[in-house]
């Protein structure tokens, strides 16, 4: 076959000048939304989001009887009502499932386009560098947030068709109504996203620095768990205030009476220490780093 | 757009990694409707010139214009009329080709959309539009790389070995098609190892060697600058040889299997021929002899030039060139 065929079109050069417009984020943000539905890894991702809640609601139903002396209120409650359920998925769930969801997509986002090549095929069209790492990070938590609601929309749905759409104690004790547990189960993963997404601007950042998918997914991970290993340690008791893995159970205040806002809102500030400087970095960095992959 | 600015400006520009000089001082001129060759021996400095042309990578010193926009300086607004690609064009494989050319639309912000169907047809991948990308052969994606670029109805059309990869019929095609762009005024710059290519399409070239540039200009300039000669056959060479000895104004004399090679300015070439009928020595052919790019590529490229190795070369070229003449 041969390359190109001249006399297939009578003329190449535009008839106009060419004046590109440079599209708004939202537009590269998009594309980069399709890439990642494009991809097998996004599902391998969404997939264990799913498969999880429904592992846990049959072995319980096959159990048949709710752990005994489970220390988690809403442990003892899932036979009661289904909306129990999700609520304990994300208790099990927060501590390092959802951020390895969270750091699978993060970590790889710049890096394997620079390995693949196509960062550069995207940086000589008509975007700044700029516009192109401000939507992988927007695609980045987007994927982090869609994981976390959706094994929230499995978990909730598997429980109230195994145990019922009923109302549920807090971790106060007090009961709320079904339709409030709901409203709360949504606001509680909102919470929950605080954090998450602040692994996922870590994610990007070392994606950005390392020019490694693999060495990206797994320094995430090593983040998270290096403050987890803190946390356990004794005499560090001081520290753990200010460590991301503490803001991991944040959200608890939600389903208390009265709510308890203060670790939200510490969470949220807190968190903003973690995520700000490392999306400025990256920021930094890619925008001033050598496209030298493919 | 600078009305004035040439389409490529490079002053002083160097790219060092570590201790290593890929670069060294590169001056470059593209002007408005070149056809401009960028060649060099791997590992010249030609791929990373032409990234730092595109911004990709940040030069240590020095600068390079886009039509007087800095890259660096002005991103994305740069790269306007700018299109093109360095080593291999690279595409989502995940992606059909329809679908990668959909992206590079849409980030190109404009109605280049509109031409996806067209520049596939450029390029004969209208019937594969649909396959994913990742089941294109290399060949199919230089051809994808070129359809990506004219979506962007490029005044500057920087293209890095177009040609790798591409079977004789495909890089023929591929030469057509440069040649037509040029024909309808785009500025070519092309950095290529096909050197009877460079000099088939090219009117301007630059040859780097070691991250320096070791000429530039125009093509017939270097060509000149390689010595004008001449290669006479007769009818009894060695008598023409030895009556040519005794000709004041001729030199570089030497006699070979296809006839004598000399150097000489018209007025004692004409009384030679003069002289060789009057000594009853036929002439069967008198043929200007032009320096092939090639041999000039390893003159300039290679440690001081070998004089013997360079005259086969040359007598080596010349028959390709003839050859595709």
């Amino acid at each position: 076959m041969s390359a190109v065929a001249p006399s297939a079109s009578p003329r190449v050069l535009p008839a106009q000048p060419h004046r590109s417009r440079r599209p708004p984020v939202r537009t590269v943000y998009r594309w980069e939304l399709r890439k990642l539905v494009s991809q097998k890894r996004t599902y391998l991702g969404f997939g264990l989001a799913i498969l999880l809640p429904v592992i846990f609601v049959v072995s319980q139903l096959i159990r048949g009887h709710p752990p005994r002396g489970a220390d988690s209120i809403f442990a003892s409650e899932i036979f009661q009502s289904g909306l129990a359920t999700p609520v304990l998925m994300l208790t099990f769930l927060a501590p390092f499932f959802l951020p390895m969801i969270a750091a699978l997509v993060a970590g790889d986002i710049v890096a394997a386009e620079d390995n693949n090549g196509t960062l550069k095929t995207i940086l000589t069209r008509s975007v700044d560098r700029g516009q192109v790492f401000a939507a992988k990070v927007l695609a980045a938590v987007t994927y982090a947030a869609a994981a976390v609601y959706l094994s929230a929309i499995v978990a909730t749905v598997a429980g109230v068709g195994a145990w019922g759409f009923h109302s549920v104690r807090t971790f106060s004790g007090s009961v709320v109504s079904a339709p409030k547990a709901l409203l709360l189960i949504f606001a509680a993963n909102a919470c929950f996203l605080i954090p998450l997404l602040t692994i996922a601007c870590i994610g990007v950042l070392l994606s950005t620095v390392t020019r490694n998918s693999a060495a990206a997914i797994v320094g995430t991970l090593g983040v998270t768990l290096v403050l987890a290993i803190v946390q356990q340690i004794p005499g560090l008791e001081g520290l753990h205030p200010y460590l991301l893995t503490t803001q991991y159970f944040a959200w608890q205040g939600l389903l208390r009476t009265p709510t308890d806002w203060s670790p939200i809102v510490h969470s949220l500030w807190l968190c903003a220490l973690y995520a700000v400087p490392s999306l400025i970095a990256g920021w930094l960095v890619f925008l001033r780093r050598d496209v030298a992959g493919g | 757009m600078s009305a004035e600015a040439p389409p490529v400006r490079a002053r002083g520009l160097v790219k060092r990694y570590d201790e290593v000089l890929a670069v060294d001082h590169v001056d470059l001129e593209v002007r408005s409707g070149d056809v401009y060759g960028f060649l060099g021996p791997n590992g010249a400095g030609k791929t990373t010139t032409l990234r730092m042309a595109l911004g990709l990578i940040v030069p240590t010193e020095g600068h390079v214009q886009l039509f007087g926009r800095d890259p660096m300086k002005e991103g994305a607004r740069a790269l306007q009329g700018v299109a093109g690609f360095v080593e291999a064009p690279r595409f989502y494989p995940y992606l059909s080709a329809g679908k990668n050319l959909e992206l590079l639309a849409a980030l190109d912000g404009d109605s280049a959309a509109g031409r996806i169907e067209e520049v596939l047809e450029i390029v004969e991948l209208s019937d594969r539009v649909r396959h994913r990308v990742g089941g294109y052969s290399h060949g199919m994606r230089q051809r994808l790389g070129i359809a990506a670029a004219l979506l962007r109805r490029p005044s500057l059309l920087i293209l890095d070995e177009p040609a790798t990869g591409l079977d004789p019929a495909g890089m023929r095609d591929m030469r057509e098609l440069i040649r037509r762009l040029a024909g309808e005024g785009i500025t070519v710059l092309l950095s290529s190892h096909q050197l009877p290519e460079v000099q088939e399409l090219c009117d301007r070239v630059a040859i780097v060697d070691s991250g320096r540039v070791v000429y530039e200009g125009a093509m017939a300039d270097l060509r000149r600058q390689g010595g004008a000669g001449y290669r006479l056959r007769t009818t009894d060479d060695s008598r023409a040889l030895a009556l040519a000895a005794e000709h004041e104004g001729l030199s570089s004399l030497q006699r070979d299997e296809h006839g004598i090679s000399l150097q000489a300015d018209e007025r004692h070439l004409a009384e030679l021929t003069v002289a060789l009928g009057r000594a009853g020595v036929g002439v069967l052919a008198l043929t200007p002899e032009l320096a092939t790019l090639e041999y000039l590529f390893f003159r300039l490229t290679e440690d001081g030039g070998h004089p013997a190795h360079e005259h086969a070369l040359a007598a080596e070229a010349d028959g390709r060139l003839v050859g595709s003449s």
